[in-house]
C-alpha cells in the first residue's frame, strides 16, 4: 500500500499536474485556433531552457527566474505567430497544422544549435530529504512544489477565464468562433491572448518536468503525445477538461506499472507512453467530444 | 579517373534512396495530395514494413525473430501487407473525425511501435537492430550490384506512377479528389466516404510499408532508430509539399530534388571541424524546416501544381492558374 502511494500515485499526481498545464495550452489553441500545435512540446521544451539560462545567470531558484522565462518563451512564441501562423490564418486550418509540425522541428534544432544536446540537471548538485508524513508516506520537497505551484496556476487560469473580459471572450470563441466574432469579440487579441497563456503554462509544465527529471532537447516532444490526449480525454477548447484529462493520464501513466495482477509490473515500464495512447483511442472510438463536452471537429 | 567512379557511385545511390524517399512521397500523395488525410506517422508505417522484411527474409539468428530464408518478394509483398493492416486499424477509428486527430493518432502509432521495435527483444534485438538483410543482386560484382538495385527502385517508381495515374484518373480518383473538395456534396451523391477514405488511407500506408523495406533491403540493415520521427516523416512531407500535393510526377519530382539537396547539404558539412558539423546538422534541419514555411505561405501548390480533372483539361487545354485556383479552395 505504501509501496502504492509513494512509487505510483504521488509521481502520478506530479506527472499529472506537468500534464495538465501542458495540455491546456494545447487544448485552447485547438479550440480558439483550430488546428493540433505539433510545437507546443517544444515550447515546453524552450521554456525550460530559458530557466536554466536564467538560473546559471543569476544564480536565483526555479521559481524566481520562471515570469522571466514565461515572458522570454511567449515573446518567441508571439514571433512565430506572426511569422509563420499569421499568414496562413485564411488557408485551410490543416495548413496550419503542416506548419506547426515543420516549426517543431524548427525550434528544437534552434535549442540544439543554442544549448547542446546533452542532458543537464536544472538544479545540480541539489538532493533532498523527503518529508516523512505517519513514518512511511515519503514525499520529495520538489514534488510538493511541483502540485503546489500547478494548483496556483490552475487557480490563476480559472480567474482569467470566468473573471476577466478576455477570458470569457476566450470561452466564447473557443465554444463558437462564428458567434464570438458577431458579437464583437476582437478575435486577433483573443488568440494573442491564446498564445500568451498557452506559452506561459508551457514554460511552467517544462520547467516543473525538468524540475522532476532533467533538461534534455527532446523532453517536449516526449509528453507530445500526452498532452494530446490530455486535451483529447478532457475535451477540446476546455481549460478545465485539459486539468482533469492531464492528471488522469498522467496518474494512469504511473499507475500502469504497480504490480495490480501477480508479481511484476501490470505494463512493461518500456511502455508506459503506450497508456496515453490507449486512453486516448478509446476515447476517439466512444466518445470523441472528451469528458467535458468539448468540440468535435 | 578514381574519383569519377566515386561520384557515379554517388550518383547511384542518390537516385537509389531518392527513389525509396520517391515510393513513400508516392504513398502520402495518396493519403494527403489525393485525400486530403494527414499521416504524421510515415516513420511507423516505414518501420512496420522494414521489420517484417527484414524478419522474413533473413537467415537464422539467436538475436531475433527469422530464419525463414523467404525470398525478398515475397518480405516485399508482406511489408506492404503488414502497413496496411495497421493503416485499416487506425484509419477505422478516425477516418470520421477531422484530420487533425488523425495526424495525432498517426504520431502516437508510430511511437508506439518504435517502443515495440525497441522493447521486444526477442524478435528484434531491440536497439542493436537486424543486421545481414539480403539485398537483391548482391552477388553481382561491383558497380552492377548497386545499378541493378536501383534499377529495381526505380523500376518500382516508374510502375507506381503508372498505376497511380490511372487511377487519379480513374472513377476511383475522382471521388478521391470530390471528397477532398466538398465532402458533404461527396455525401450527398451518395459516395461512402468513410470506406473510400479508409481505402486511400490503407493504399497510402502500403507503399510507406514498401518504401521501409525496399529501404531496409538496401541498407541491410534496420534499428528502432529507423522509426524516429525526422528522417523519414518530416522530410517526406517536404518533398511532398515541395514538389506539388495531388500530382504525381511532383511527388517524385520533389522526392529526388530534397533528397540531393539534404544528401548534398550533409556532404559540405561533414566535411567541416567536428564541434562546427555536430552544430551544422541542426542548421540543416532548421532550413528544411524553414523552406517548408515559405513553400506553405508562398508557393502553396508546389512547383508542379495538382492537374485538375477538369472539363477543359480533359479537352486538353491549360489548367487554371494556381492563385485563382487557391482562392477557390
Amino acid at each position: 500500500m505504501i509501496e502504492f502511494l509513494n512509487f505510483h500515485l504521488i509521481p502520478g499526481v506530479v506527472l499529472g499536474s506537468i500534464y495538465a498545464l501542458g495540455a491546456i495550452g494545447v487544448s485552447l489553441t485547438f479550440g480558439i485556433l483550430r488546428f493540433a500545435n505539433f510545437a507546443h512540446g517544444e515550447t515546453m521544451t524552450l521554456g525550460a531552457y530559458f530557466t536554466l539560462t536564467l538560473i546559471l545567470v543569476t544564480g536565483w531558484h526555479p521559481l524566481a527566474v520562471l515570469p522571466a522565462a514565461m515572458a522570454l518563451t511567449a515573446s518567441v512564441v508571439l514571433g512565430i505567430d506572426r511569422l509563420f501562423y499569421r499568414p496562413l490564418r485564411q488557408s485551410p486550418v490543416i495548413i496550419l497544422l503542416i506548419a506547426s509540425f515543420g516549426m517543431m522541428l524548427m525550434v528544437r534544432s534552434v535549442i540544439q544549435f543554442g544549448w547542446g544536446v546533452q542532458l543537464r540537471s536544472l538544479r545540480p548538485g541539489m538532493i533532498q530529504q523527503p518529508y516523512v508524513l505517519f513514518d512511511t508516506l515519503r514525499i520529495s520537497p520538489k514534488h510538493v512544489l511541483i502540485i503546489a505551484s500547478a494548483l496556483v496556476l490552475m487557480v490563476l487560469m480559472h480567474l482569467l477565464l470566468t473573471r476577466t473580459r478576455i477570458g470569457k471572450a476566450m470561452r466564447a470563441m473557443a465554444d463558437s468562433p462564428e458567434l464570438a466574432r458577431l458579437t464583437g469579440i476582437e478575435t486577433e487579441k483573443v488568440i494573442l491572448v491564446t498564445w500568451i497563456v498557452g506559452a506561459c503554462l508551457a514554460t511552467a509544465a517544462g520547467v516543473f518536468l525538468a524540475l522532476d527529471t532533467h533538461i534534455e532537447t527532446l523532453m517536449g516532444f516526449k509528453v507530445l503525445l500526452p498532452l494530446f490526449a490530455s486535451a483529447i480525454l478532457g475535451g477540446i477548447g476546455s481549460a478545465y477538461g485539459a486539468m482533469v484529462g492531464g492528471l488522469v493520464i498522467g496518474v494512469a501513466e504511473e499507475l500502469s506499472t504497480y504490480p495490480w495482477i501477480g508479481e511484476g509490473p501490470l505494463l512493461a515500464p518500456g511502455y508506459k507512453a503506450g497508456v496515453a495512447f490507449a486512453i486516448m483511442v478509446a476515447m476517439l472510438i466512444l466518445r470523441p467530444s472528451g469528458l467535458f463536452r468539448g468540440r468535435v471537429f | 579517373m578514381d574519383q569519377a567512379y566515386g561520384i557515379f557511385l554517388y550518383v547511384i545511390s542518390l537516385l537509389t534512396v531518392g527513389g525509396i524517399y520517391a515510393v513513400l512521397a508516392l504513398g502520402l500523395n495518396i493519403q494527403w495530395g489525393f485525400t486530403g488525410l494527414f499521416n504524421a506517422g510515415i516513420a511507423g508505417f516505414f518501420a512496420v514494413g522494414a521489420y517484417v522484411s527484414a524478419i522474413l527474409t533473413t537467415g537464422p539468428s539467436e538475436h531475433h525473430l527469422g530464419g525463414l530464408d523467404l525470398p525478398i518478394a515475397t518480405g516485399l509483398a508482406a511489408a506492404m501487407l503488414a502497413s496496411g493492416l495497421v493503416a485499416w486499424g487506425i484509419g477505422r477509428i478516425c477516418i470520421r473525425l477531422r484530420s487533425d486527430y488523425l495526424a495525432i493518432a498517426t504520431l502516437g502509432i508510430a511511437e508506439i511501435l518504435r517502443l515495440i521495435f525497441k522493447n521486444e527483444t526477442w524478435a528484434t534485438n531491440g536497439a542493436r537492430g537486424i543486421s545481414l538483410i539480403p539485398k537483391p543482386f548482391e552477388h553481382l560484382p561491383e558497380p552492377w550490384n548497386q545499378l541493378a538495385f536501383m534499377g529495381l527502385v526505380l523500376a518500382t517508381v516508374a510502375l507506381l506512377y503508372v498505376l497511380l495515374e490511372q487511377a487519379r484518373r480513374a472513377p476511383w480518383g475522382r471521388v478521391m479528389a470530390a471528397i477532398r473538395e466538398n465532402e458533404a456534396a461527396a455525401r450527398a451523391a451518395g459516395k461512402d466516404v468513410d470506406r473510400l477514405r479508409v481505402q486511400a488511407f490503407v493504399i497510402g500506408s502500403m507503399l510507406m510499408g514498401l518504401g521501409g523495406a525496399l529501404m531496409a533491403h538496401y541498407l541491410k540493415f534496420i534499428d528502432p532508430n529507423a522509426a524516429e520521427p525526422l528522417t523519414a516523416t518530416f522530410l517526406v512531407w517536404v518533398m511532398l509539399i515541395a514538389g506539388g500535393s495531388a500530382n504525381n510526377r511532383g511527388a517524385i519530382l520533389g522526392a529526388l530534388l530534397i533528397w540531393t539537396i539534404w544528401s548534398a547539404t550533409e556532404i559540405l558539412t561533414t566535411r567541416l571541424p567536428d564541434e562546427l558539423a555536430i552544430r551544422t546538422a541542426y542548421v540543416r534541419v532548421f532550413l528544411i524546416g524553414l523552406t517548408l514555411q515559405i513553400v506553405l505561405q508562398r508557393f502553396p501548390s508546389g512547383i508542379l501544381p495538382e492537374r485538375r480533372m477538369t472539363a477543359a483539361a480533359q479537352r486538353d487545354q491549360p489548367p487554371k492558374p494556381a492563385a485563382q485556383r487557391d482562392a477557390a479552395a
